[in-house]
């Protein structure tokens, strides 16, 4: 305890330093909105477990490492090894962070249509961009998360999207957060907001890639404003190194007639935790969200999703499905709030969980809060391990018992990956968890060897 | 052991409140010196009550949870009389002297004449005689040497057992309001049902009448030896009113091996009126321990009452192949808040548990579904189905769920179902059509959702919670 305090005061020093030098050249809106986020948390600090919203999630490890900002830091990565983690579709919209700082020699842009604006935060902060100044910082509340009044306090950089309104972009824009700690613990505070003016349409890949196996922190915040009739699809994968934490806060906002659709892939990460709040303010508006974990090792993963039905008219949807091997572990809540008035809901969850070995573990808190009368709610959750006879069907067929295993572990997988509308992006997603898959059948095979 | 049952029902009730009054009431508040005088009063062996102080200086330490989903005017726990006989009711002369509202849904409920008067105070007919009824039931109970005695009179003929058993599943320092219980409890019923017998009756609260008003720290014990079986109910569906406002109770279920314990409750406690003034605050800390193999513990429970309700009745599947299930209806109306339902620890191999859970909000109530199954790393083969159903009558209550699901098991499986709707007005139109009128048609409606639980009651109780539940719901339609 008295040292996630230690570490609290380095942070609340560091932005000290840090707004002193370097980050002092912002505008005042920024710095002041900076100094309220460090308040809160200096007058919070880290969760524990006797806090209600992380009582399954300890977050020890970050609160009790001292994490040095990864300020200015640009290690060279060969352009080849970059471009390998971008999908050939939309080749020319990409933008590429390294350590959480916008890097344009290795982003291309040429791609995007005029009138969209697809850059780094930092470049567009000073530049009196009223959509920025109106957005920022405005719906992932700090109150909430001491993650995310972290995130606010230290924002410096991300990717900023704005898509005028009825433009209409057909290829994804890809947001690639690459980190190479380069041997010492450090922290990245990366930040995006999407703004989708009325009637405009695009779909967004949010990727964060380990490029080495080493102890880092990624503390991300993305906040997606969907105006009237516009429609977002946002993929977010992430792939930390499997020494890694990762604390995500995805909040989105929705007015009249809009749509978003999240889907989420955890692959990485020794400990990651990610917030999804989504708002829907409009009648009419829609949303979907799809999350795939599927982790082993001493991975662990929690999911806390809050969607609010604010306006009558509106529908939700929510499927999470989680694989758990080894020892790995799952945490997934849910939460919908239906307002009063906000009649004629319409709202679905489902979670599933797998539990591959006897020390995986998931827990589950599918909520409702339902405050209006005439709605139409419903949560499911399941856990369990895979189904004996479904097992002994495949291998009565002369499939091996592993590869059976795999098959049936797949099917549960694939339902989610389904939802993903970019081909390649799904193609891609789908070898990575076949590779996953295999190795973990190889772990098996050799232990039941020895 | 059986003698000693007979020779105590044979002699005159001693102890009772009847014997105790007026000169009983010990000061306001709490502390050391009151629960000592509690203890002399109910002269207590040394035991019980360093147990009770045990508690006491325990409770110090606990503060009021507040994670509940129920907000109400903190209570002033230095403000009650923790020890005051309750006063000698007014025998009236007839039933015209009623509050002619109370016998209006004495009628409804459908309680026969004699009863109607006995529960409204009324002095009752030498033809009726409760009493006798009561003695007879007794002598039934002695011969299969059942124990059921008010709480306070086990502790003088069986101590062994009372001090084998107390505070076994819900230790005194469980939480905040179990502290407070184990330091002031004042009585409440103990039963023992001796290896392989299968108790010959219901027992009810109902027939203990010698401690027939209910305690307002009521202590429960059922112990169940092996190869036993006990069905008990708790509870009267007429309407209690009561003038303490603060009820916190504690049951503790023990089943050995082979045996099975059903307990039944109706609670239909005085809710406040209209316009959420006043209303009894419930909160109860119950839990059974299938400590044996193939035990069984089934909680059924029907909550129309009190103004706030704060209970969860568990079960510990500690013995293998153990099985606990949880039925429960919750109806709120006008201003009530229910925060209620169950947890399922799963400890023993090849486990079962069953929820289900049917919450009715009306008016400006809110309804709460707060459950945990908890599958440990050692429950092989552990199985749990739960399902919590929330039926919303009107646009301002709230109807809430909150499971926690914890599986360290992975040949575990646990499937959780819930869904929250409106009553269906094109059913309500279809009734009216046939000539119903709207409160009765959603009685109906109400009546079918809570089938699954109400099938679980026994029968006589079953039709009168049936009753009560349309009463409960009138003047929340239209």
């Amino acid at each position: 305890m008295t040292k996630a305090l230690d570490v609290k005061d380095k942070y609340v020093s560091d932005f000290e330093a840090f707004s002193a030098n370097g980050e002092s050249g912002v505008p005042q809106w920024l710095q002041a909105l900076r100094n309220e986020a460090i308040e809160r948390f200096s007058s919070v600090g880290f969760p524990t477990t006797r806090d209600e919203r992380w009582r399954f999630t300890s977050v020890a490890r970050v609160a009790e490492t001292k994490f040095a900002l990864a300020n200015g830091e640009r290690p060279s990565i060969p352009t080849a090894e970059v471009r390998q983690h971008v999908l050939e579709c939309g080749s020319e919209q990409v933008l590429v962070f390294i350590n959480g700082r916008y890097s344009e020699e290795l982003s291309s842009t040429g791609g995007v249509p005029e009138g969209v604006i697809a850059c780094g935060l930092r470049q567009v902060t000073g530049s009196g961009l009223e959509t920025v100044e109106h957005h920022l910082g405005k719906y992932a509340r700090m109150t909430d998360n001491p993650f995310t009044a972290l995130s606010t306090a230290f924002m410096a950089d991300g990717a900023f999207l704005y898509v005028p309104s009825d433009t209409i972009l057909g290829d994804p824009i890809q947001l690639l957060f690459l980190t190479a700690s380069g041997g010492r613990p450090v922290v990245t505070h990366p930040r995006n907001l999407i703004c989708l003016e009325r009637g405009a349409a695009a779909s967004v890949i949010e990727s964060h890639v380990g490029l080495v196996d080493d102890m880092y922190w990624t503390n991300c915040v993305t906040e997606a404003v969907v105006r009237d009739n516009a429609r977002l699809h946002l993929y977010r994968v992430q792939r930390e190194s499997e020494q890694a934490n990762h604390t995500a806060t995805t909040q989105s906002y929705q007015s009249r007639d809009s749509n978003v659709a999240l889907t989420t892939v955890e692959l990485g990460s020794a400990l990651s935790r990610h917030d999804i709040n989504a708002v829907l303010d409009g009648e009419g508006a829609e949303c979907s969200l799809y999350g795939l974990t599927q982790i082993q090792g001493s991975q662990h993963v929690d999911h806390h999703t809050t969607i609010e039905h604010a306006q009558p008219h509106c529908s939700s949807w929510e499927f999470f499905n989680g694989i758990y091997d080894e020892k790995a572990r799952g945490v997934f809540t849910g939460r919908i709030v239906v307002h009063p008035g906000a009649q004629r809901t319409d709202s679905k969850q489902t979670n599933n969980n797998l539990l591959l070995s006897e020390g995986a573990r998931a827990d589950s808190q599918p909520q409702l809060e339902i405050y209006a009368d005439d709605v139409k709610c419903t949560h499911g959750a399941t856990l369990g391990p895979i189904d004996d006879k479904a097992l002994f069907y495949l291998q009565t067929r002369g499939i091996d018992a592993e590869v059976a295993r795999n098959l049936l572990t797949y099917g549960f997988g694939v339902e989610i990956l389904n939802k993903i509308a970019v081909a390649e992006l799904r193609e891609r997603l789908d070898q990575l968890v076949h590779a996953r898959l295999d190795d973990g059948a190889a772990r098996r095979r050799a232990k039941n060897q020895c | 052991m059986t003698s000693g049952v007979e020779q105590h029902i044979s002699q005159p009730y001693k102890y009772g409140w009847s014997t105790e009054v007026e000169s009983d009431v010990v000061p306001v508040g709490l502390n050391e010196a009151i629960i000592q005088l509690i203890s002399e009063k109910k002269g207590e062996p040394e035991w019980l009550l360093q147990w009770r102080l045990n508690a006491f200086r325990n409770w110090l330490k606990l503060k009021e949870p507040t994670w509940a989903n129920v907000r109400y005017e903190p209570v002033d726990y230095q403000a009650i009389h923790y020890y005051a006989a309750p006063k000698k009711p007014k025998k009236l002369e007839s039933l015209s002297e009623v509050d002619p509202k109370v016998l209006e849904t004495f009628s409804k409920l459908g309680i026969p004449l004699e009863e109607q008067k006995r529960l409204a105070g009324v002095a009752v007919d030498a033809v009726f005689d409760s009493v006798s009824v009561a003695t007879t039931f007794k002598e039934k109970l002695a011969e299969h040497g059942v124990i059921f005695l008010p709480f306070s009179e086990a502790v003088r003929e069986h101590p062994e057992l009372v001090r084998k058993y107390l505070g076994s599943v819900v230790p005194a320092t469980d939480n905040f309001f179990a502290a407070l219980n184990s330091a002031v409890f004042t009585d409440g019923s103990f039963v023992y049902v001796p290896e392989g017998v299968r108790c010959p009756m219901e027992l009810s609260t109902y027939f203990r009448i010698n401690a027939a008003s209910t305690g307002q720290f009521e202590r429960t014990l059922i112990v169940a030896e092996e190869g036993a079986y006990v069905s008990y109910l708790e509870g009267c569906s007429a309407p209690m009113r009561d003038e303490n406002q603060l009820h916190a109770a504690v049951v503790e279920l023990v089943a050995l091996r082979d045996a099975e314990i059903k307990y039944s409750t109706v609670q239909n406690w005085y809710p406040g009126d209209e316009d959420g003034k006043g209303g009894i605050y419930n909160f109860v800390t119950k839990r059974g321990d299938c400590r044996g193999e193939n035990s069984k513990i089934s909680w059924t429970q029907v909550e129309t009452g009190s103004a706030i309700t704060w209970k969860y009745p568990s079960c510990l599947l500690t013995g293998d192949n153990s099985i606990g299930e949880f039925y429960s209806v919750a109806v709120t109306n006008n201003h009530q808040q229910a925060d209620t339902g169950t947890k399922m620890i799963h400890i023993g191999k090849n486990t079962k548990s069953t929820i289900v859970s049917k919450g009715v909000s009306a008016g400006k109530s809110q309804n709460t579904y707060r459950g945990q199954v908890k599958i440990m790393k050692n429950a092989q083969g552990a199985r749990n189905f739960s399902q919590c159903d929330s039926m919303l009558i009107g646009d301002k209550c709230g109807a809430h769920t909150f499971p926690y699901i914890d599986v360290r098991n992975s040949s575990a499986i646990m499937e959780h179902e819930a869904t929250t709707s409106k009553i269906g007005e094109d059913q309500i139109f279809y009734c009216q059509q046939r000539g119903l009128s709207a409160e009765d048609a959603v009685s109906m409606i109400v009546n079918g959702f809570c089938k699954e639980v109400f099938r679980e009651l026994p029968m006589e109780f079953a039709v009168e919670a049936q009753n009560l539940l349309g009463i409960s719901l009138e003047g929340s339609v239209g």
